[in-house]
């Protein structure tokens, strides 16, 4: 019956269809695909910088204080006098890198891609509950971007060579200095380090209008999942896309505005002298009379998003994946509500856990072993869910498009990465591992590695659906080898550094020349190893580059339904219209996974497909 | 310059070759009358080998590195707690080595295995409660373990330490540590940033040190005199800017001036013995063999961590916050040297928390001596008290 009542909204928007002009059709668009792919070519970009960055301080890390062109050609004599990499900016380097690859590659770039692509389309939507909206919190995402991006220009408390007036520009060079988690005091005190100047407020400027962004976003993609469902699509024949996202959303909603908080309290103690994390603090020789606040405060808040964040990076990755690797099996998705539970779980525990980033901290010991135990609470959600991904594999007729490579690795990469978080839960094993090279090599197999490849396997999934073309598959293997060996490469060695007691965050190892020479040349060596297979996975991906643009403009016309998949997305023309589909909004009849169901004719039956007769709802 | 040009060349020249490698690629399989989102049989069985490829090079990189650089390549524990926290380390690591080969193995093997067989369907089978109950209750029963133990050790570790154990102060600022020994009484004296001066690093409060802060804050080199001074005088002319900066300078000191003199007057005398007798070394933090610590950690500037990795110890150091941690050494440093055949072997203290541009390099040695040899540097050591080095003029 909605379809009825949706119909002559479908009219309308046909009729303004042809009225676009260039302005309202790529650049303030209102349509939900265009938004999506605006994300995503804004992401690439962003991904690039921080991969770019991630190089330039491997390079020191590999050769410490050897002069290199490399540097020299992107730092300049401020940065890497001689060519060497100045001691403050490897700091810089490492907190944007970390900033930009979780927050504007992962979140914005890729939440923001499939949310915006996904949502309305295999829902049957003609868009977005608020296209305006949704608009809005592109835009933002790209202020915030081109500001984040724009701080790594600070010099003395300028942008090339334009004041800053007031407080805001005191002093500073470089961006923000302190870690992707901007601990203070580190972050309030500009005499602390040179990037707590300018750099730093640009930061906070920068974050502040991303999380106004993603909530926008994140309101918008609720709306459409709890309102614009078509006929027939009953929240338990979603695919699994769209759950993710829609927690996905929630754990935004519910957790961003805690950091923004906790950034305009920093704002706050920055500019107007309070002292909300400020206490007791003598620096550079100056004492401060800021007295009774508590670093711990910004811990608890910053981690209050910052553990939500991973799954907010994470669950998009697995509802793609999920997806896909049905898709591609030839099988249902195993266990389908059990998935959902699992996602469920995860999302809900994801708000109670926070504390096993703080045990080391000062924080009261019997709070963290709080902390621990609703910590390893989730490795139960995740290891059911990888077993329906093995379980999903099994008997399938799997073939192997470059998106259904990468859904397996991230199966992969979730585990391994995973495994080692159990380590790190423990609060007694945590003590001696923690802010050690073993945490950087944690996240970035559980967390950087699993979403980046969700993120590609999304891309090469969706990519007819986007730019109605196909990319080449060939190009897109060696892509996926080259980053997937590449990738292991990089971080998993840093389990070995890491466990050996190697801090991060070290601009170089030298001290461990002063007290063991041994583990010296261990990390030396490894570093090496990294920082190799680091430029060659770098290298690998231009080979993506080129194949994403090459096909946008050259590929072959995608045809309806490349990969013979059930969800409605598939049901709509290759060339985008406004409104999607050009008749009626399909109706659905099943659940998305009816592949290979005996007795069909086909191995896939799309979910507008009715019910034969006598044929059970799986 | 000219190799810039090179390089740019080189990727251009390399990007069109490759533009039309795609091209005839594509008019080729046009040609076969392929549609090209169909991937050829060849490719499938192709990359299914060579996800079994890489399981081997995945599993055979683990081994690899295990081989060369041992299981946990940091050495034996040199604590008490260390050694509790290693057993419980290796046996997670057993536990997650098997999950990791087990499921790892399972997911490659399966997408080799299962690749498409043209005329082989998929077998259809959405879900299976049985098997679904299983992977829910045994890996919840593992972490049920794994929990218990944890929670078991993680109270030893952060309990109280033991009546007898020695109490030394260790204090953080970029770029570097002070320790303070507890002195005769084996206890630490109150201390105050606000009366860190040049004599008094840690800022330990005796009614003199308020007395020479008091002083400085008033009369000092940049004194509350000194700055009015200037700002009422006739004969210096003060940019905006810089008479600004003296004012928020004198309000600042007069703030700490008040502070300073409520101190003072709730101040007793009689805690000053406590300070009196502390020792503060800056060289080296030395230790006694079997010997329980505690120790406590204040932070001047930004937050750093104490991380003695040899101990398997680790506490955030945070202004406005003393934290603690304890443990006992089990072996000196000349046993560890022996151990680890390694005779430049150190023990260290590192700051394991970013803190500004010096972070990598902020260290101090620790060294672990015998209880003889210790006795006899802690007796030398105790004729520099505090209150011996404040006095001195
Ligand atoms: C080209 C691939 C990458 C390389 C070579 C790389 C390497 C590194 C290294 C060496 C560090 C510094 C660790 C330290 O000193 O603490 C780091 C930090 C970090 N990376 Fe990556 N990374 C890569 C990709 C990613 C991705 C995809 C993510 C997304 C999650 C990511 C997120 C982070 C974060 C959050 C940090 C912490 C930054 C901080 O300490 O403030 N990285 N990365
Ligand atoms: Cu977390
Ligand atoms: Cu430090």
């Amino acid at each position: 019956m909605a379809s009825v009542t949706h119909d002559h909204h479908a009219h309308d928007e046909h009729e303004h269809h042809h009225e676009e002009g260039f302005i309202s059709k790529y650049i303030f668009s209102q349509d939900h695909k265009m938004i999506g792919k605006q994300f995503l070519i804004t992401a690439v970009f962003m991904g690039l910088v921080a991969m770019l960055l991630s190089i330039l301080f491997r390079i020191q890390l590999a050769w410490p204080g050897e002069e290199s062109e490399f540097l020299h050609f992107f730092l300049g004599d401020k940065w890497a006098p001689k060519g060497v990499l100045d001691s403050e900016m490897y700091l810089g380097l490492v907190t944007i890198h970390g900033t930009i690859m979780v927050f504007f590659l992962l979140t914005g770039g890729l939440s923001g891609t499939f949310s915006n692509i996904l949502i309305p389309l295999q829902l049957g939507a003609r868009d977005m509950a608020s296209g305006f909206l949704n608009m809005l919190s592109y835009w933002f995402f790209f202020l915030s971007s081109l500001i984040m991006f724009l701080s790594l220009f600070v010099m003395n408390g300028a942008i090339f060579g334009i004041d800053i007036p007031g407080e805001w520009g005191t002093s500073g060079n470089g961006p923000a200095m302190a870690g992707w988690t901007v601990y203070p005091p580190l972050s309030a005190l500009p005499q602390a380090v040179s990037g707590s100047g300018f750099g730093m407020t640009l930061w906070l400027i920068s974050m502040a209008i991303f999380i106004a962004g993603s909530l926008i976003g994140s309101l918008n993609y609720i709306v459409t999942v709890l309102n614009l469902r078509t006929a027939g699509m009953t929240m338990t024949r979603m695919p699994l896309t769209i759950w993710a996202f829609f927690v996905t959303a929630i754990l935004g909603v519910l957790s961003f505005p805690v950091l923004l908080s906790a950034a305009l309290l920093l704002i706050m103690d920055r500019l107007a002298g309070t002292s909300f994390y400020l206490s007791d603090i003598m620096v550079k020789g100056q004492m401060l009379t800021n007295h009774g606040g508590s670093p711990l405060l910004f811990q608890h808040l910053f981690w209050f998003l910052g553990h939500p964040e991973v799954y907010i990076v994470l669950l998009p990755a697995l509802g793609l994946s999920s997806e896909i690797i049905a898709t591609n099996a030839r099988k249902p998705i195993f266990g389908y509500k059990a998935m959902i539970g699992s996602i469920l779980a995860i999302g809900f525990l994801s708000f109670i856990v926070w504390g096993h980033h703080m045990f080391i901290t000062g924080m009261n010991p019997f709070l963290g072993s709080v902390f621990v135990f609703t910590t390893l609470l989730i490795a139960i959600p995740s290891a059911v869910k990888v077993f329906n991904y093995i379980t999903t594999l099994w008997r399938g007729s799997i073939v192997f498009t470059p998106a259904m490579l990468f859904a397996i690795a991230l199966v992969s990469t979730f585990i391994t990465g995973g495994v080692t978080g159990i380590i790190l839960a423990d609060s007694a094993l945590d003590i001696a591992i923690h802010d050690t090279y073993f945490v950087v090599a944690h996240f970035h197999i559980v967390m950087g590695m699993s979403a980046v490849f969700g993120m590609f396997a999304g891309v090469y999934h969706w990519f007819p659906k986007m730019y109605g073309r196909m990319m080449n598959a060939r190009m897109g293997y060696a892509h996926f080898w080259i980053t997937l060996v590449g990738a292991y490469g990089v971080f998993f060695p840093m389990h070995f550094v890491g466990i050996a007691g190697a801090p991060r965050r070290y601009y170089d190892y030298s001290v461990y020349g002063t007290f063991d020479t041994e583990s010296y040349g261990m990390i030396v060596d490894l570093n090496v190893v990294i920082t190799f297979f680091a430029i060659v996975a770098a290298l690998g991906q231009a080979i993506f580059l080129f194949n994403f643009f090459y096909s946008i403009y050259r590929g072959p016309v995608a045809p309806t339904n490349p990969w013979k998949s059930n969800t409605l997305e598939w049901t709509t023309p290759v060339e985008h219209l406004h409104g999607n589909w050009p008749g009626p909004l399909p109706v659905v009849h099943r659940w998305p996974y009816d592949y290979s169901k005996p007795g069909a004719a086909e191995d896939f039956i799309p979910q507008n497909v009715p019910l034969a007769e006598g044929e059970e709802e799986h | 310059m000219e190799n810039k040009l090179m390089m740019i060349l080189i990727v251009v020249i390399g990007a069109i070759a490759l533009a039309q490698l795609v091209r005839v690629y594509e008019l080729t399989s046009k040609l076969r009358q392929r549609g090209e989102h169909e991937i050829p049989n060849r490719d499938n069985v192709f990359n299914s080998k060579l996800m079994l490829l890489f399981m081997i090079f995945q599993f055979g990189g683990f081994i690899y590195l295990v081989a060369k650089y041992g299981w946990t390549g940091r050495g034996p524990a040199a604590s008490i707690e260390g050694a509790t926290t290693d057993w419980l380390l290796n046996l997670n690591l057993i536990i997650i080595t098997a999950v990791f080969f087990l499921t790892n193995f399972l997911l490659f093997y399966f997408a080799y295995k299962y690749v498409k067989k043209p005329g082989v369907p998929a077998y259809f089978y959405p879900h299976n409660n049985k098997l679904e109950m299983l992977w829910t209750v045994v890996p919840a029963a593992v972490l049920a373990v794994i929990i218990i133990l944890g929670l078991k050790t993680w109270n030893e570790l952060t309990g109280p330490s033991a009546p007898n154990a020695v109490n030394v102060e260790l204090y953080s600022k970029q770029f570097g540590w002070v320790a303070r020994y507890g002195g005769a009484d084996n206890k630490l004296g109150k201390a105050d940033y606000k009366l860190i001066t040049s004599k008094n690093k840690l800022g330990l409060v005796t009614e003199e040190t308020l007395l020479a802060s008091i002083e400085q804050i008033e009369k000092g080199e940049e004194g509350i005199h000194k700055i009015e001074g200037q700002l009422n005088s006739n004969n210096i002319v003060l940019s905006d800017s810089v008479r600004k900066a003296y004012r928020e300078s004198l309000g600042n000191k007069e703030r700490l001036l008040r502070l300073l003199r409520q101190m003072q007057a709730t101040h007793t005398k009689k805690s000053d013995a406590s300070a009196y007798d502390d020792v503060i070394v800056e060289d080296k933090l030395v230790l006694r063999k079997n010997t329980p610590y505690e120790f406590t950690f204040r932070a001047e500037d930004v937050i750093h961590s104490a991380y003695f990795p040899h101990f398997r110890a680790q506490i955030n150091t945070v202004p406005g916050l003393v934290t603690r941690l304890k443990f006992t050494p089990t072996m000196t440093t000349k046993e560890y040297r022996s151990v680890k055949n390694l005779p430049t072997f150190n023990y260290i203290l590192m700051c394991n928390k970013i803190c500004g541009s010096g972070h990598y390099q902020m260290k101090m040695l620790v060294e672990v001596l015998d209880e003889k040899e210790y006795d006899a540097w802690f007796k030398n050591k105790q004729k520099e008290t505090f209150k011996a080095s404040f006095l001195k003029k």
